[in-house]
């Protein structure tokens, strides 16, 4: 059987997800097919986010707000978008 | 185009670490066709649900943001018929009483140029990525989240 091949992407995070981590940025390797749902149980469990209320998180790719169904392909750029508050 | 015009179309969606100049973006829609400018203006105020607020800290995803803006101006272009649109909002810290986001809009006539920036100010705290920091007395607290609940 060969290796799953493997895909590189960078996860922002911004405002309370952002502080907690202590990191606006990173770069992980993830299996291809990966998809937001999945990186983002990936994430909890690296991370534990899910405490921060992952029940309010949204996720964009590439600049435009994803479902969780979305795959990932190599070079995405995924956002954590926490609860907004522009205004 | 004049200089000063060209400065004003690479304003027209922007977040803007620096103080907004809200005339700057009222000019920037500002329209031969165009008898009616709506804008609007949010500024930091020194009381929020019963805390002293000093002051607020946003925080953009700066490019989305600013995309954003453009799909949120395209959109309102589709539902009225508008002439132009400026949307900025300010990032960093805002002390009490400055402008935080600044929306320009003008159009023919004033029924479309309110009902468009009304529309637009309501979208925008929805969608765009834009998180914000209360810094009140005795405490700080990111608008939105689980924390920020506990205190209503």
């Amino acid at each position: 059987m060969s290796a799953t091949p493997v895909l590189t992407v960078s996860v922002l995070y911004f405002g309370l997800v952002k502080e907690k981590l202590g990191m606006g940025r990173e770069t992980l390797e993830v299996a291809a097919g990966t998809g937001v749902d999945e990186l983002m149980r990936e994430l909890a469990e690296r991370h534990g986010i899910e405490d921060l209320g992952a029940g309010s998180l949204r996720v964009a790719v590439n600049l435009e707000y994803v479902e969780s169904s979305r795959v990932l392909v190599e070079g995405d750029e995924v956002a954590i978008i926490p609860p907004v508050a522009g205004g | 185009m004049p200089s000063s015009r060209r400065w004003q179309e690479a304003r027209v969606f922007a977040i803007s670490p620096e103080p907004i100049d809200m005339a700057a973006v009222t000019e920037a829609v500002a329209d031969e066709q165009a008898g009616a400018v709506a804008t609007f203006g949010g500024m930091t105020r020194a009381h929020n649900r019963g805390r002293r607020v000093i002051r607020l800290e946003y925080e953009a995803y700066d490019e989305m943001a600013v995309a954003e803006f453009r799909r949120l101006a395209g959109e309102a272009a589709g539902r009225w018929p508008l002439a132009r649109t400026a949307i900025v909002h300010r990032s960093g810290v805002v002390p009490v009483g400055e402008l935080s986001v600044a929306i320009a809009v003008s159009a023919e006539h004033r029924a479309e140029a309110l009902a468009a920036c009304a529309w637009l100010i309501d979208s925008l705290k929805h969608v765009a990525p834009i998180f914000k920091k209360e810094h009140f007395e005795g405490g700080e607290v990111w608008i939105g989240s689980l924390a920020d609940c506990e205190h209503e």
